[in-house]
């Protein structure tokens, strides 16, 4: 039984323009103390799964299908108050801009205090013991001085150490964290990625990562699933799908990573971008950039088969696979 | 420190605008016609009107009265009323109170509606009270004050008799020598009631506005999202973390807006009959009592750029960001 189980998640954006679907039945599961990678584009698709998952969506976003089973729980239709005590209890959340992620009129300790009071009976005192605790296992320096200091007076890397120590605060089974480097200077990033990959393992933390960089989801991750416009593309073990990827987005988006060519040689990169959500063309979303497209990619959607180890989502896998496609 | 510093340069500052306009009241006095005329009769020669002009010191150089005028003003003195016969400044002591309950009145109004509504505009846009609130706000923002107040007499005393249409009635509480107020007293309160409400109806809309887009904007940023995804109460993430946030601004263009309300009390004091500042200022006009015009010019001078000082401390004080500017920790 998996800690989360997303099975054939839909949402929608109600619009002027009609409705738009920003996942179209999406499944991934997370077992327990587990970590998960989620890759894609921006408008993929990724932000909109992790906020569905918390039932934050912002307006006029809305789940129209699909199951989001979390301790036994459909966390879909649990009511205001319950969905309430799982937020920032038992799932936490990283977001991508440390810079704005923290109330900058409130000090830190206030912010984390609230945070313990919000679940727990528990005393200021008692909260404040363990929001000092939790900034020291994120390595801040004179933890108990940084509780009166408000967010501008650290530094991004820093602020980012507190919402990773308000995130596990409360010994969540299971944190999201949405693009928790992007924002972050680039000798910050391994830094903050290796801490929290470290708390995840030693209090048995489950993590959702959300990404665009592959890189880094295959040193971190377990399993992994690409979003293709609000479509899983692929999915698997990492290793697998790092080692072996099939569908032509995943292999675009790994020959894109630096360190593979000739320094000095130009990066590889997929051609086009992800297509708005307005604009979904029809049949394999991706074929208008896919160098392996065909008469037939561009009518109906390909539907996810297991091919050999994992999930790909492309009429062509087969032949990819032995090598004859061009 | 850095707030001492602060505190010199907010107060530099605002003697030079005082300054400015002092200079700027006092240059007009030229322009309003001969004070010669109001004091005297027909009867008085045109060989002893030069000799009072002489003795009033009405003929010396622009700078030379100026300065004369100035020396006198950082003394407290700002010249004698031609009308009343007494100095400008008792004058002003005596109305201001007045005028003070009055600008308190619509004040509190302004803030007892206003924050409260303006948030439940933000929090729930679709509600049928929001929608009535903003369509209400911009009918409000678009009607003159006086029409406001003879709207108001019309209703609530000619009509239904429940309110005091004008004065400030008769029985007011002297809280201090010379200040009295009428909001300890029920006969007080019911001639307040009506030019508050009046005197607070142009600024109304306005703030229920500020507030509401403020508040929207707020309620969109990512710290707002964090708060809701950390399992805060609905309760908390309104009304800390968006409510403290939405106040800064709101702060900011609130107190220059206390400032001016004081000119609208000129409208509201002249519907309304109500002694103080406004409606001495108006009466002054007429009269071409040219030292209480200017003493007038001077003191609300003087109330802007206070209420201006003030309000910037207090936003240094809730705005943490502005307080450790240049400050050490």
């Amino acid at each position: 039984m998996p800690l989360l189980d997303v099975r054939d998640l839909r949402v929608e954006f109600p619009t002027r323009h009609g409705v738009l679907t920003a996942l179209h039945d999406v499944s991934f599961s997370v077992d327990k103390g587990e970590r998960l990678g989620i890759v894609g584009e921006s408008g993929a698709g990724k932000s909109v799964a992790a906020f569905a998952i918390l039932n934050l969506l912002s307006r006029p976003g809305r789940i129209t299908g699909g199951r989001i089973l979390f301790e036994d729980r459909d966390l879909a239709t649990l009511s205001r108050a319950d969905m309430r005590a799982i937020r920032g209890d038992r799932i936490s959340m990283i977001f991508q801009d440390p810079m704005m992620t923290l109330n900058p009129v409130l000090t830190i300790g206030t912010q984390m205090v609230e945070t313990l009071k919000a679940h727990r009976d528990i005393s200021d005192a008692e909260a404040r013991r363990i929001a000092i605790q939790r900034l020291g296992e994120v390595k801040i320096p004179s933890p108990e001085k940084r509780m009166a200091s408000y967010p501008h007076e650290l530094s991004g890397g820093m602020r980012q150490r507190v919402v990773i120590a308000i995130a596990l605060l409360t010994e969540p089974a299971l944190i999201i964290a949405d693009e928790p480097t992007t924002a972050l200077d680039v000798t910050i990033q391994a830094e903050i990625m290796s801490l929290m990959l470290d708390l995840c393992r030693t209090h048995g933390v489950g993590l959702i990562l959300i990404t665009h960089d592959l890189a880094v989801v295959s040193q971190v991750t377990q399993r992994v699933v690409v979003l293709y416009a609000g479509r899983v593309v692929e999915s698997g073990q990492t290793a697998r799908v790092v080692q072996n990827p099939v569908h032509p987005y995943t292999r675009g988006l790994l020959s894109a990573l630096p360190g593979e060519g000739e320094p000095g040689a130009r990066l590889n990169q997929i051609r086009g971008s992800m297509p708005p959500l307005t604009a979904i063309p029809p049949g394999c979303a991706f074929h208008p950039r896919c160098d392996y497209a065909e008469e037939r990619c561009r009518v109906g959607v390909p539907p996810l088969d297991v091919i050999e180890d994992h999930n790909v989502r492309c009429t062509r896998a087969r032949e990819l696979i032995r090598g004859v496609a061009a | 420190m850095a707030f001492v510093a602060f505190l010199i340069k907010r107060l530099l500052q605002a003697v030079l605008v005082m300054f400015v306009i002092s200079l700027i009241g006092f240059s007009i006095q030229d322009n309003l016609g001969d004070p010669l005329r109001e004091l005297v009769g027909q009867s008085v020669s045109e060989a002893q009107r030069e000799a009072m002009r002489d003795e009033l010191g009405l003929n010396d150089p622009f700078l030379v009265q100026y300065g004369r005028f100035l020396g006198k003003a950082v003394q407290g003195d700002l010249g004698r009323s031609y009308f009343f016969k007494r100095p400008v400044l008792d004058v002003i002591g005596d109305k201001f109170p007045a005028t003070a309950d009055l600008v308190l009145g619509a004040t509190l109004i302004i803030v007892l509606v206003s924050v409260p509504l303006g948030c439940w505009c933000a929090i729930r846009p679709r509600h049928w009270l929001s929608r009535i609130a903003m369509g209400a706000s911009i009918i409000g923002i678009s009607i003159p004050v006086f029409l406001t107040a003879i709207f108001l007499i019309y209703l609530f005393s000619v009509n239904l008799g429940w309110l005091a249409s004008f004065g400030r009635g008769e029985h007011l509480v002297e809280i201090a020598p010379g200040w009295t107020t009428g909001f300890l007293t029920l006969d007080g309160l019911s001639h307040l009631i009506l030019p508050s409400i009046a005197l607070s109806s142009i600024m109304m809309p306005l703030f229920i506005r500020l507030i509401r887009s403020e508040m929207m904007e707020i309620l969109e940023q990512d710290y707002i999202k964090f708060a809701w995804a950390k399992g805060l109460a609905a309760r908390r993430v309104w009304f800390l973390h968006a409510f403290k946030n939405t106040l800064l601004p709101v702060i900011t263009v609130g107190g220059v807006q206390i400032g001016t309300m004081l000119a609208y009390t000129i409208l509201t004091e002249s519907v309304f009959q109500w002694p103080g500042l406004g409606f001495m200022f108006i009466e002054a006009v007429t009269r071409v009592d040219t030292p209480l015009i200017i003493g007038y010019i001077i003191v609300v001078g003087l109330i802007f750029v206070v209420t201006n000082t003030v309000v910037d401390l207090i936003y240094t004080m809730v705005n943490p960001t502005v307080r450790l500017m240049g400050a050490a920790r």
